[in-house]
Formats: C-alpha cells, sequence, structure tokens
C-alpha cells in the first residue's frame, strides 16, 4: 500500500495535470489578444476596404490574435454603436478605425468611455491635449509608388496623353495625382493627363461616364482615385487601353491592359501593432507612437505584379527607379517644380520629403495636368 | 363603407404587416440556411443584439430615433395620395439647413441656436418635399420619380456646399461645414446614451396622429388621398391640403436631418447621409402609413439594424445581410400586396364582385 502510493499520487497528478491542462484550453482561447475592425465600405470592393481586410486577414500568422470585423458601418452613431458592441459583447481590447470619418466625433467619444481599450485610426490628425491618451493614428505615403506607376504609365502611352478619375481636390488625392503625372515626365516629358473628379468616393456610373470620356479623348493610360478604381479598370479593358491600378490589385480586372498599381499593405501596419501590444506596450503611456506612418521603405505600400503588357526592359527601368527612391538619390517632389497654371510651388534647388507636413495641404495640380483644383 | 368591410380593412391592416414580417422571418431564415448560419442562432442573435439587455436597447433605440422621423416624411404625403420617396434628400437638406442656422445663430443661447436649426431644418426639408408634391399637382410629374431624383441634387448640393462656401478649411482630407460649438449640440437623455432625437420622434408621431386621425383637416387629407374626384365634388382645396401634407412630411425628414447635424455630427458633411431616409420608405410602407405603428416598426427596424454587426462578427454572415433581410420586408410590405389577400377580409367573394362592378 505504501509502496503503490507514490504510484497513485503520480497518476492523480497527471489527472490533475490532464485536467488543468483541459481548463486551460479555452481560458488560452480567451487570453487572445482581441482586436476588432471596422470598414465602412464592402469587404470585397477590390479597393479601400479590401486593403483593410487583406491587412485583417494576416494578422491570422499570429495565434495569440482574435481578429474579427464589421463591414459597410456607416460614419454615424452607427460606428460608436459598433464599437461599443465589439468592446462590450466581444471584449475587444483594441479597435482599428479604418474609414476617415469615423474618427471625429465617434472614435474619441468611444474612447473616452472606455480608457482601457486601445484606437487605432487610419488616416486622422490627433490632436494632443484636447484628444484622448488612448487614441492612435497610422497612415501611409504612397507618392513613391503612384511615382513608380506613373513611370510605368509614361513608358507604355502612345499618344502621351493619360486619364486621371478622382473623388475630391483634397490634399491627400491631389499628392497621388501629381506624384502619378511626376513619375510618367520622368520618362516622357510631353505627357499630359486629364482628371476628372467625380465629386465623391463611390460613384460607380459616374466613374464609368469620366473614363469612358477620357478613352474617349485620345487619354490610352488610365488610373484613378476613388474608392476602388475597379470601374476605371474595367473600362479601361474594355476599351482596349492601359489602366494602373490603386487601393488594392486589380489585374484580375484586366488581364490584358493591367500595368501595375499602387497598393496598401496594411498587413504590415496591423502585425507591427499586434506584437507591440501583446507585448504589453500602449499608446496610452506611448510606449507605441502616437502616430504610425510608413513609405515604400517600410513596405507600408507596394507597387502591384506588372501585367503581360509591361515588357523587361521598361519593368528593370521601373526597378532601377524603386531602388534610387529606397537608397535617397531619387525623390517624388524636387524643384524646380511649376503648378499647372505656371506657377513655381517648389523652387529649384529645393527638395521635400514625402514625409513633410507640408504636403499635408497641397493644393495645386503639377505641370501637364489638365484640371482646376476648384472643380 | 359597411362595417364589415371596415373590420376587413383593419384586419388587413394589421395582417399584411404581420404577414409580411412573418413571411419575411422564413424566407430569412432559409437564406442564413443557404449561407451556412443556423437560423435559430442568427435570430437569437437578433434579439441579444435588439433587446437582450438595457445596453442594446438603446442601441436599438438610437438606430429607431431617425427612423421615426423619416418613417412620417413618407406617410403624410401618401396619406394624401402622393407617394415620395424623397426622404433622403429632405434629411440631408434638413441637416444642411440647420448646420448653416446654427453656425449663424451659435452667438446666442444653446435653446436659441437648437430652435433656429430646428425651424431651418424643418423648414428645409418641408419645402424639398413640397417642391416634389407640388410638380405631381400641378404639372402631372410623378412624385416617386421626381422626388428620387431630388436625393441626388440633395447630396450634390451637400457636397458642394461643405466643400465650397461652408468649407471648413481645418477638416483638410474630410470636407465638412464649420463645426457647431459642442455646448449648442443637442444632448442626451439623462442616464442613457440615447440622444433627445428620440423624444422628438416620438412626439412627432404622435401629433402626426392626432392630426391625421382626430381633426378636421386629417379626414380631408383621407378623402383626398382616397379619391381625388370625391374630394373635388366636395369642394376641398386639394392643391392646399396635398402641399401641406408634403411640408409636414418633409419637415420631418429635415428635423431628422437636424439632429443627425446637432446631437451626432455637430457639422455637416457627406457623412449625415447615411441612409436613414431610404430605410424610412421602408419604415412608412411597413406600417401602412399610420404615424403608431410607425413607432413600433421603427423599433423593430432599429434593432434589426443594431444586430448587424453581431451577425458579421458572430455568425460570419456577409455584411449585406441585413439588407436582404430589409429587402424582403420591403418586398413583402409593398403597398402592390393590399386588396389581394380575400382571405384576409372578412367578407364574402360576391361583394368582392359587386365593388368591382362598379368600379368605373
Amino acid at each position: 500500500m505504501t509502496e503503490s502510493k507514490p504510484h497513485k499520487r503520480s497518476a492523480a497528478l497527471t489527472r490533475r495535470e490532464s485536467l488543468a491542462l483541459l481548463a486551460c484550453a479555452p481560458l488560452m482561447a480567451e487570453n487572445r489578444l482581441p482586436i476588432g475592425f471596422v470598414y465602412n465600405g464592402p469587404k470585397n470592393d477590390l479597393g479601400y476596404n479590401q486593403a483593410h481586410v487583406e491587412g485583417k486577414q494576416q494578422l491570422k500568422s499570429l495565434p495569440y490574435v482574435r481578429a474579427f470585423d464589421e463591414a459597410n458601418v456607416p460614419e454615424t452613431v452607427a460606428v460608436e454603436e459598433s464599437m461599443r458592441d465589439m468592446i462590450h459583447q466581444d471584449g475587444a481590447r483594441v479597435v482599428f478605425a479604418t474609414s476617415y470619418g469615423f474618427l471625429d466625433p465617434f472614435v474619441l467619444r468611444v474612447a473616452r468611455e472606455s480608457p482601457d481599450v486601445q484606437f487605432f485610426h487610419c488616416g486622422g490628425a490627433y490632436h494632443d491635449g484636447s484628444d484622448p491618451r488612448n487614441v492612435g493614428v497610422y497612415f501611409g505615403f504612397i507618392d513613391e509608388v503612384e511615382y513608380l506607376a506613373g513611370m510605368t504609365a509614361g513608358l507604355m502611352t502612345r499618344t502621351g496623353r493619360m486619364g486621371f478619375v478622382a473623388a475630391k481636390p483634397i490634399p491627400q488625392v491631389l499628392r497621388n495625382i501629381n506624384s502619378f503625372m511626376l513619375g510618367a515626365r520622368s520618362v516622357n516629358p510631353s505627357a499630359t493627363m486629364r482628371v476628372v473628379f467625380t465629386g465623391d468616393w463611390v460613384l460607380p456610373v459616374r466613374e464609368a461616364e469620366a473614363s469612358s470620356s477620357l478613352a474617349d479623348q485620345g487619354a490610352d493610360v488610365l488610373t484613378g482615385h476613388t474608392g476602388s478604381p475597379r470601374v476605371i479598370v474595367q473600362i479601361a479593358e474594355r476599351r482596349g487601353i492601359f489602366a494602373t491600378g490603386y487601393q488594392f490589385n486589380q489585374s484580375v480586372l484586366a488581364p490584358r491592359g493591367f500595368l501595375t498599381g499602387a497598393e496598401w499593405a496594411w498587413g504590415v501596419v496591423y502585425r507591427r501593432y499586434a506584437e507591440l501590444i501583446y507585448s504589453r506596450r500602449s499608446v496610452n503611456d506611448g510606449s507605441i507612437p502616437r502616430r504610425m506612418t510608413g513609405t515604400l521603405k517600410d513596405e507600408f505600400c507596394r507597387l502591384s505584379r506588372f501585367g503581360p503588357a509591361v515588357s523587361a526592359d521598361r519593368r528593370e527601368a521601373i526597378a532601377l527607379a524603386r531602388q534610387r527612391l529606397l537608397d535617397g538619390s531619387l525623390a517624388v517632389y524636387r524643384g524646380p517644380l511649376r503648378d499647372n497654371m505656371g506657377k513655381t510651388v517648389i523652387p529649384a534647388g529645393k527638395t521635400i520629403s514625402i514625409e513633410d507636413p507640408a504636403l499635408d495641404s497641397m493644393n495645386w495640380l503639377v505641370e501637364g495636368v489638365q484640371g482646376d483644383v476648384r472643380a | 363603407m359597411t362595417a364589415q368591410s371596415a373590420h376587413g380593412a383593419r384586419f388587413e391592416a394589421v395582417g399584411i404587416p404581420l404577414a409580411a414580417i412573418l413571411g419575411a422571418v422564413a424566407l430569412f431564415a432559409a437564406f442564413c440556411a443557404l449561407v451556412g448560419a443556423s437560423p435559430v442562432g442568427v435570430f437569437a442573435s437578433i434579439y441579444k443584439a435588439g433587446f437582450g439587455s438595457w445596453y442594446s436597447w438603446q442601441n436599438s433605440l438610437l438606430r429607431a430615433s431617425p427612423l421615426l422621423l423619416c418613417g412620417l416624411a413618407t406617410a403624410f404625403p401618401a396619406r394624401a395620395g402622393i407617394i415620395t420617396v424623397g426622404n433622403e434628400g429632405a434629411f440631408v437638406m434638413g441637416g444642411l439647413a440647420a448646420a448653416a442656422a446654427g453656425l449663424v445663430s451659435a452667438g446666442g443661447p444653446p435653446w436659441w441656436c437648437l430652435l433656429t436649426m430646428a425651424g431651418a431644418g424643418g423648414l428645409a426639408g418641408g419645402a424639398w418635399i413640397a417642391c416634389a408634391a407640388a410638380l405631381q399637382h400641378y404639372r402631372g410629374v410623378n412624385a416617386v420619380i421626381s422626388s428620387l431624383l431630388l436625393n441626388y441634387i440633395g447630396i450634390a448640393l451637400l457636397l458642394q456646399l461643405v466643400e465650397g462656401p461652408m468649407h471648413d478649411p481645418e477638416s483638410l482630407n474630410f470636407p465638412a461645414s464649420y463645426p457647431i460649438p459642442q455646448t449648442h449640440q443637442l444632448g442626451h437623455i439623462p442616464y442613457t446614451r440615447v440622444h433627445y432625437g428620440l423624444v422628438f420622434g416620438v412626439i412627432a408621431c404622435l401629433i402626426a396622429w392626432f392630426l391625421l386621425e382626430r381633426t378636421v383637416w386629417g379626414m380631408s387629407v383621407k378623402i383626398v388621398g382616397g379619391n381625388e374626384r370625391v374630394a373635388r365634388l366636395v369642394g376641398l382645396p386639394l392643391g392646399k391640403i396635398v402641399l401641406t401634407a408634403a411640408f409636414l412630411g418633409g419637415a420631418c425628414a429635415g428635423l431628422a436631418g437636424m439632429v443627425e447635424v446637432a446631437a451626432i455630427h455637430g457639422r455637416a458633411s457627406q457623412a449625415i447621409s447615411a441612409g436613414y431616409g431610404y430605410v424610412g420608405i421602408l419604415v412608412a410602407f411597413l406600417a401602412r402609413q399610420s404615424p403608431l405603428r410607425i413607432l413600433v416598426v421603427s423599433l423593430i427596424l432599429g434593432a434589426v439594424l443594431a444586430s448587424g454587426g453581431i451577425l458579421q462578427r458572430d455568425h460570419e454572415l456577409p455584411d449585406a445581410t441585413i439588407t436582404v433581410f430589409e429587402g424582403i420586408l420591403a418586398v413583402l410590405a409593398s403597398e402592390t400586396l393590399s386588396g389581394r389577400f380575400s382571405f384576409l377580409r372578412a367578407r364574402p367573394r360576391a361583394e368582392i364582385r359587386e365593388m368591382a362592378d362598379v368600379k368605373p
């Protein structure tokens, strides 16, 4: 009996161990870091929203993260309620609000109610002093990638005319138009580009009309900056001309005419945030930067894979320019630059880094762009 | 109307919405099963997210409050025989006018600022729908079409103004008007996160019920909506009645727009056009244009909207699921079904045939 005791005890231990393990299993699942995402549009828009969805999906590679999301959330009290539900029903510790209009007042309001939850907003501005400490903002500078896409367009155009369908004449959009044009002119100095502003982010019918009319006017490369340029790319393919994409990879829509595109790589950003938060860092105490931004170098954005129309020597030229942008020997905004009214906007000898806040209030279109910022 | 057929009409008025909701529930359950989610689980979630706790009740009430006013926007003119779907346009115009008025009167005390905002919002929304009604009444332009098109014009005007004359240069990448001071915004009902817009909506529904059901004017609206020729014969001022009804409807949507600006955004931007107006059309038809039923239907739809998130997160249903549910409801609740179900009417078939013969 005395001999069997230790044996018995060890058996009990294993049983206890296995019980403990069993009890732990759901706990371990619960201990995963719950992260919620809210998007303004649909998950499959092949554009802005899908780029964020793809980024969220990359969190699957981190076993300690439990990510969930909600799409088509309007920028009103609905987004407040969605975030509250995520916090109270799903236990979210982190919320990523991916649409511009979510920040003020919605994220700010919910952040004040839930000071132990961290909120990160894509593209907004944080006001020190007045905004809650548990809010951070993140964004990428995609000008260099637009520059490379514009270079591709400049190398491919036969008519020397390109078309850009844009949502609104706001700084974010103007930067993309200008960097695209600067890239195109770097290889094709006489190229011109006509811009059409549709007035809103998702207006497929008007985007289609604008694309068709640009094609009618002789443009043989189309691109754009809207919620998703899917319609623009589709029209280009139907008209037998080229297109470059934006936001997300749209190559499936134009197997023949898709050249390349500027796309977001939010997975990099979301993984970085998840790793930081999992290692107990927080935006509240500043151990996570209040504002996280990145460029091509930081892999916040990337050039879409080239379409079949782009020949090997052109790909090489663009790869070279990419290398020069990365090592700093080439810059997007290098003076002298004039706007399309003839006014000098960047004097000779001056280079503005794409991370310079001076560019955040851009209100001009560079020489070669036909269009009006007031349109 | 015989007592029997009046009873039948009343039965139909309750029966059709009830049948529509039950039918929609059945179809939606089939849809959920098709996409691989348990229908029982989905309905349990809808209940939990809509009414499961005081917390979720507040969510439903918050979402119901613009629907109350937007439902009235279709119901008022519909009572006078004019079907309008211009709620979104009137909502946006109301919000825009309220923001403009609020900015002008922000120097005064908060109550004055809110009063001018409400007045401006109601006037703008009312005038907007009255335009569509006038076009139909005097020029024969179908109000369904004209009010639908007015929605696009309203939204375009909003974008134009918040990016132009009303643009706050601080709002660089998200064009918006200058903000109304925080102190002058519409507050919350104490101990809740529901704003006073809900109170506005409930009061508006009660006033609408009184006006339409308990006054001479309401009776004349009913006559105009029921049979225009009879209304002419008894010498009712048709134009005046139609325009007033349309104005009151539009004013409700405009007031909803004012609440959206004064209680939620604090300024006008493209975000105030969040689609409440379109859901309001559905509310009005489900409620068979009755103000009291709008109270109930808004709450139910508010709960359905509130559950959209949990369906995506817990059941991994597509984000369009709730829209599918609304769509099924809209089809089943539409006016086309009324009078088609003889079994809903407690009336012998012979009488129906007789009545059909009398019709010109």
